[in-house]
Parts: structure tokens; sequence; C-alpha cells
């Protein structure tokens, strides 16, 4: 096993994806024979090339996919999937958007009002509760769909290139917004990037997927003390190491 | 380094502050105004060019009255209670007939485009009905109801209906499969999704496929009530025929306004909740 399960307490895995494959009906193969493991609490990160099939991956995770072989088991509880776009309702207010997440749970009408307000503090949203997704900036909705997912009450949260679209600078205090809710919540974070700088930053743990077909290939531990920066000496020393070795995956496929 | 609370929550807010647009949300009286004097500037060019033709001495004023006459004929029969009565008739049937639509279109719409194999047999039927002229269903609606009310709203039904179905099979067809992911994440199911995600992406389209309805509804109405006079029913139509039967032009244009004016109304209705929607979605260029 890695070394950060040394240095940690081991404790019971969250996530559990057992020789899964996905191949499409085109034929095309997206995933061969997976093995990943995230435990309890832990923050993750899958960073690949294009074509390692990480959507894919957290599509057969989140259960809106299943695969071709192999299987995937939470014990860690539910999931719920953040996208590269906010993917807000755009009919609905930035709260409405985090009240439809409670109401679908059978949250009361009352409480939701109530709740989706502290949602909405609680990712810096505060008295943004009325605007449109279109009156909110792209760092915004994303907040708005961090809450929304919150509103879930996940106890797996899987994230799809979230920052992807968004400026150095948004994407910078995003880092440390979601690092503050994901130590005070306790949840588990599969993060999804091709950013290898940001998973060097977010991650305990990075883990790297090959492409066409995506299989592991190689995993680091992140032995950085947190709260980390994104251009701290460390995080750049590791973030290095993991592009050179995410050039040589990429450079495989050249002719 | 620590990351200090208070201070990522200034600089959040900073941030937010500065990428906030406050000319997106700018005053709405200006642009009504601005949507106002064009359509004022056509109707007396309309009016200008009527009252030419009538100048000319193209046709005389017995068959062709100018404005003034027609605008003076329009405010005595809006006093005669002849014209409240026709008028109550044939807006008691716009009423049930474009109401029937709904449901019928609504219903047919769904059901096509939620049940695949049903949208293969019948989708482009439904497309071939809206193209049919509904005034071609008169005489088959009269073999069937006799000369009735009913003969005239299932001409209506008929002329609306397709639109309404295709408007709201459009818009389910081009709901964002991301926004489908995201309410089958939140944990939306089937009815469920297609209540809180699917219909109210759909919306903007059904509402597009409403007002075609009420289009059709209309015309096929007019064309109704002009085909069918019910004795004991004066209608707007029937009193367009009385009027040409008089040969007095003034109160047959005076009717034409009438139905000119109901149509622009409700158009111009349509219009605002369409308005409404999609700058509520940011769906508009506030920029222009």
């Amino acid at each position: 096993m890695s070394v950060t399960a040394e240095a940690r307490p081991v404790t019971a895995p969250a996530i559990v994806i057992d020789g899964v494959s996905k191949r499409y009906a085109t034929g095309a193969v997206a995933l061969e024979d997976v093995h990943l493991e995230v435990r309890r609490g832990e923050f993750l990160a899958l960073v690949g090339a294009s074509g390692c099939g990480k959507s894919t991956l957290l599509n057969l995770v989140a259960g809106l996919d299943s695969p071709t072989t192999g299987r995937v088991s939470l014990p860690g509880g539910r999931p719920t999937l953040l996208f590269q776009e906010a993917a807000l309702l755009p009919w609905q207010t930035a709260a409405g958007n985090v009240e439809l997440a409670l109401r679908l749970r059978g949250v009361g009408r009352a409480e939701r009002k109530e709740k989706a307000v502290e949602l909405l503090d609680l990712v810096h949203l505060s008295g943004m509760g009325d605007r449109r997704p279109h009156e909110l900036s792209g760092g915004m909705r994303q907040r708005v769909a961090l809450a929304r997912a919150l509103a879930q009450e996940p106890d797996i949260l899987l994230m799809d290139e979230p920052f992807g679209a968004l400026d150095a600078m948004t994407r910078d205090l995003l880092h440390d917004e979601l690092e503050r809710i994901w130590s005070e919540t306790g949840v588990t974070i599969l993060f999804v990037t091709h950013n290898v700088r940001e998973a060097a930053r977010l991650g305990d743990r990075i883990v790297l997927l090959t492409s066409r077909p995506g299989r592991v290939a190689a995993e680091f531990p992140v032995n950085i003390d947190r709260p980390r920066r994104i251009e701290s000496p460390p995080v750049s020393k590791l973030a290095v190491e993991v592009t050179a070795a995410l050039r040589q995956e990429v450079a495989r496929h050249g002719r | 380094m620590a990351v200090d609370q208070r201070e990522l929550d200034r600089q959040l807010s900073g941030l937010d502050a500065l990428e906030d647009d406050p000319a997106g949300r700018a005053g709405r009286l200006a642009s009504l105004r601005s949507r106002i004097w064009p359509k004022l500037a056509a109707l007396v060019l309309a009016v200008g060019a009527w009252q030419l033709v009538v100048v000319s001495g193209w046709r005389s004023t017995y068959v062709l009255p100018p404005p003034s006459t027609v605008f003076s004929e329009v405010s005595r029969i809006a006093g005669t209670g002849a014209f409240w009565q026709a008028l109550g008739v044939t807006a008691g049937r716009a009423a049930v007939g474009y109401a029937a639509a709904i449901a019928v279109g609504s219903v047919i719409g769904a059901l096509v485009a939620t049940i695949k194999p049903l949208r293969t047999a019948v989708g482009s039927l439904i497309t071939g009905l809206q193209t049919m002229p509904s005034i071609a269903w008169f005489p088959l609606a009269v073999l069937l109801f006799k000369p009735s009310e009913a003969a005239i709203i299932f001409v209506v039904v008929l002329g609306a209906a397709p639109s309404i179905a295709n408007g709201l099979i459009g818009g389910v067809d081009n709901v964002p499969p991301l926004l489908v992911r995201a309410g089958r994440m939140l944990g939306a199911r089937g009815p469920t999704l297609f209540r809180h995600v699917v219909l109210p992406a759909a919306l903007p389209s059904c509402l597009g496929g409403l007002k075609q309805g009420w289009a059709f509804a209309w015309r096929s109405l007019m064309a109704g009530e002009l085909l069918l006079i019910l004795p004991t029913r004066p209608s707007i139509g029937s009193q367009l025929d009385f009027a040409r039967d008089l040969s007095d032009a003034p109160l047959l244009l005076a009717y034409m306004i009438v139905v000119l004016v109901i149509g622009i109304g409700i158009d111009g209705a349509f219009g605002a909740v369409d308005g409404r929607l999609r700058r509520r979605r940011g769906l508009v260029d506030t920029a222009t």
C-alpha cells in the first residue's frame, strides 16, 4: 500500500473500485481493470491526460452509469457529483437551487428556507440567495453548486474538474474554500483534474491514470502540511514530479 | 503560513464585488419606452397609407370609408349591446377551444416526448396536422357534430393542438443533458425529474408552441364563425357576415379592427410573458 496509509491512521474505505472496465457500444474502451480505494475522509486527486476516462470513472462511482465488468461499492455512504459547469437550474434562484436539493431529500418547507440560507452562508454567498444563476459570476455559480451538493448531505463528494473553467485568482480562493469545507465536514472527496498543481495543492494522495484505456499508472502520496498554497515550493516540487510521469504517459501515445 | 479564515472571507467578497456587473441590471422603463414608439410610428404609417388610398379616389368612400369614419364606427358599436354579446360569444368559444387544445396538446405532447415508439409512430403526423389548414376540417366537423358549437370548437382544437404538442416535444428534446444529469444526481427520477427539471427547462419552447397555437386557434375560430352562423349565437364572425350582407363598409371594417386588436393584444401578452421568462433565465442580451 501507499506511504500515506502508514503515515495516517488506517481508516475504512469509502469508495472501492474493484477491477472496473468500461467499454462503450462503439467498442471504445474507456477504462480497463481499474483498482482504486478511497478512504473515509480522504481527499483523493485523480489526474490524467485527455482520454483517460476520468469523467467515465466519476459517472460510474456516481451511479449515473454502470461498469462493463468489475464493481464499484460505496461503503462510505451516499455520493454526489459536481460538474465542471455549475449545472444550476437557470429558472431557479441560487436559494431555489439549493432548496430543490433539500426538497428532493424530503426536507420540510420551512426548514428548507432556513437550511438554504445556512448553506449559502457556508460558501460565502450570504444575501445572494435571490440572484439567478446568470446574475452570478462563474466562481459564485460554482459555489452555489457546491452548496447544492452539500444540501444533499453527501458522504462522498465527486468533483469533475469543478474549477477548470475559472480564472486562476478565483480558483485559488476556491481551493482554500474547498479545503476548509472538507476539513469541517469530514466528507470524502474524489477530485478529478487535469491540473497537476491543483492536485498537489488539494490532495492527500494523487493517482495518475493512463489514457486509452484508462488504468491506474502511478500513485503519489502528498506529504505536505495543510493549509497549503499552490505556489509554495513543496507543492511545485511534487507537481514537477507528477507532471514528468504524466508527460511520459502522454508521449507513449505519439508515433 | 496559515490561511486566516477572516482574510479568506474578505478576499472572496472582494472578488465577488469586482465580478459583479452592475450594468447587468438596468432600468426597465427606458426599454419599455423604446419599444412603444416604433409601434406607434407603424400605426401612424398604416393609418396614413389607408387615408391616402381613400383620398386617391380608387374606390368610393361608400365601399372604402376613411379611417375617421371607421374609428367613430368602432366607438359607436362599443356602446351597443349587440357588440358585447357577440364579443362574449366569440371570447367564450376562444377560451373553451383554446383550453381544450392546451389539454389535448399537452397530453399528446408529453406522451410523444417521453415514449420513444410513440415518437416514431406519430411524431411526423403531428407536424403534418400542423401544416393542414384547419378550415379543411370544417365539412367533416359539420357532418360529425351538426352545425353546432361543438363543430366550431372541434376545428379550433384541431387547429391549435398540434402546435402546442410540437412546442412541448421540441422543448423536451432540447433540454440540456447536463441539467438532466444534475437533476438525477439530486435524486430526481421519472415524474419528479420531469416536473422539476425537464418541464421547466422546456418552458420557453412550450410557450412558443402556445403562442403559435393561439394564432391558429384564433384564425380557425374566425373561419368557423364566418362559415357557420348559428342564429341564436351572434358572434364577431357572424357580425362581419351581417355587415357584408348590408354592404355596411364602416361596420365591416370596425369589426375587422376589433379582430385585429384582439389578436395583437393577446400576442403582446404572450410576448410579455416570454420576455419575462427570458430575462429571468438570462437569455436576453442586456448589452444591446
